[in-house]
């Protein structure tokens, strides 16, 4: 009698449970799913709903403010995701692998950046840039996002090495390799799935930031976020919305390969194991 | 011997902890000494910078005006910051009570909506809540209010704004901490008699903890920095702190005072990190 109570009041929870959690889900996906509605509204700005259209996804492409600041947050993204994980990758390791003098200050100088509020870095960083005259532009936001990107890339690295002592390392230089050559064919291969989120990280970090990349901007161009910072006061046009529309596609198909991928890959390594 | 140990070790170490190294004390330390400098200088007739001591731009920063934004961003980061916990640990704990691939599954299922652009975002509650848009509608032709209600450009949008944004930065943290408390540990206090709730405050919640606290860090901060929601949803009209940081680097053109205010944020991130390091280590914060 009690048993089946209990069993009762737990199926009871577990029924509670379930409806919060979606009601949860619901309100992170309404704004991405209002988001992707407006992108079809029939008017000029999204004042209210005016019928259904695609001519956005028609007229995106003539709209050369968009698109062009869509490739400028891209090519900043790619540049700050490159640079990052590659001065992210070797730090971690020289981080994690030598020990000397003031070590434990740049351990926690990567922390700041994480943690302080980005406005603060942004203008820290701007009154510097203006103080020794560097001209603002493309390499002030691309130092900006790197000198966030970095520290993620860093600390996503740093935990996944493993902590075995080299021994793998030690065997491939007593075995006549280089540093170099060790560095890419045995360090490199086994901290990879790190150096991949990393990469990952970065990339849509740089890509989605507002703060740096308006502080750090000059008049010329902006980033699309940016952009759309600035449109608020008029309201945002329903083609920024078909962009993000297509984006947000486009990101949930990748990952959905990459898994694909993974999961394949995976399974031919257990086969080949078992050969 | 000498320039063998230099070749084998003080090389590489440089070669591979050199450049993040030069890049943090290049980007990171100077930057910020600059700015706690910078905060005791004072402001010139023509917005510039007077390269002489002052404690001028702390002075202001307790005049009323300035005094009642810091109050209100703290506020509103406090409350955000309480609302996440509140929403986010039962939202968390369902998560972790699910089997290890259902858990990373649902786990995925909240970064997802965080790939669409945070601003895009945002204005989709403005389009929601507009004069004219979809919640007036349904509220006018249910007969619930006559003439529209002005959601837009209030502290209320600004917030749910706050709250949406933040939500899994403090569900993470907190879902980690849970899913790795053992559950023997539960089951020995159902087994000595304790009831669910006792368990949970005697066992869940303080073993967690340190999950919470990660998570209390990792929203109060940016919350209190934060100046897109409030540009995107309050329309000019909500003040935080991010908000005058930056008019104060733009159009108001006072570095010493926008200086004075980040050092304020710097202090206040410093003492949290205190306080956590205190019972937990910085490496367990989960930032990620």
């Amino acid at each position: 009698m009690s048993i089946s109570r209990k069993q009762k009041g737990k199926r009871r929870q577990e029924l509670l449970g379930t409806i919060y959690s979606v009601a949860i889900y619901t309100i992170l996906y309404i704004p991405v799913f209002v988001m992707m509605m407006f992108s079809f509204n029939n008017q000029r700005y999204n004042y209210y709903w005016n019928g259904f259209t695609t001519q956005w996804y028609a007229k995106l492409f003539n709209n050369s403010a968009v698109i062009g600041s869509l490739w400028y947050s891209v090519v900043i993204a790619v540049l700050a995701t490159v640079i990052s994980v590659t001065i992210g990758t070797i730090g971690a390791l020289g981080l994690k692998k030598y020990e000397f003098r003031g070590k434990k200050f740049i351990n926690n100088m990567l922390y700041i950046p994480i943690i302080v509020p980005e406005i603060v870095m942004a203008v820290a960083l701007l009154i510097i840039f203006i103080k020794i005259g560097l001209s603002l532009g493309m390499g002030t936001i691309l130092i900006g996002h790197c000198t966030f990107c970095i520290p993620y890339a860093v600390v996503t690295i740093k935990g996944r090495i493993s902590g075995d002592g080299y021994s793998l390392e030690e065997a491939s230089m007593d075995l006549g390799a280089n540093r170099i050559k060790t560095f890419l064919n045995v360090t490199l291969p086994s901290i990879m799935p790190g150096v991949m989120s990393a990469a990952f990280l970065s990339f849509t970090l740089s890509i989605d930031d507002v703060v740096m990349s308006n502080m750090l901007a000059g008049a010329k161009n902006s980033t699309l976020p940016v952009l759309i910072l600035s449109m608020n006061k008029t309201g945002v046009t329903p083609d920024v919305n078909a962009l993000t529309t297509i984006m947000i596609l486009f990101i949930v198909i990748a990952m959905i390969l990459n898994n694909f991928i993974r999961n394949a890959l995976k399974k031919r390594a257990k086969m080949e194991e078992n050969i | 011997m000498q320039k063998n140990t230099f070749k084998r070790k003080t090389l590489p170490s440089l070669a591979m902890a050199g450049p993040v190294s030069l890049w943090m004390i290049l980007f990171v330390t100077l930057p910020m000494l600059y700015i706690i400098y910078i905060s005791f200088m004072s402001r010139g007739v023509f917005g510039d910078v007077v390269y002489k001591f002052s404690l001028e731009s702390y002075e202001t920063l307790l005049d009323s005006t300035y005094f009642k934004v810091i109050l209100k961003s703290i506020k509103a980061a406090f409350v955000t910051t309480v609302l996440c916990i509140l929403i986010g640990y039962p939202f968390a704990y369902y998560i972790a009570k699910k089997p290890k691939e259902v858990a990373s599954k649902l786990i995925m299922l909240i970064m997802i909506p965080f790939w669409t652009n945070s601003l895009m975002r945002l204005n989709s509650w403005l389009l929601l809540f507009q004069t004219s848009g979809p919640v007036n509608n349904f509220l006018l032709s249910t007969g619930f209010i006559d003439t529209p209600m002005s959601f837009v450009y209030t502290d209320g949008l600004v917030m749910v704004g706050m709250i949406t944004n933040m939500l899994p930065f403090a569900v993470l943290p907190m879902y980690s901490s849970i899913e790795k408390l053992s559950r023997s540990l539960l089951e020995a206090s159902a087994d000595l008699g304790a009831s669910g709730r006792t368990t949970f405050f005697n066992i869940t919640l303080p073993l967690t903890f340190p999950g919470i606290f990660s998570s209390i860090i990792l929203v109060f901060i940016p919350s209190l920095g934060i100046y897109t929601v409030t540009d995107m949803l309050g329309g000019g009209k909500v003040l935080y702190i991010g908000n005058i940081i930056k008019n104060q680097f733009g159009s108001i053109r006072n570095w010493p005072l926008g200086a004075a205010l980040s050092v304020l944020l710097i202090v206040i991130t410093g003492l949290l990190i205190y306080i956590y390091t205190r019972f937990a280590k910085i490496e367990d914060m989960e930032v990620l």
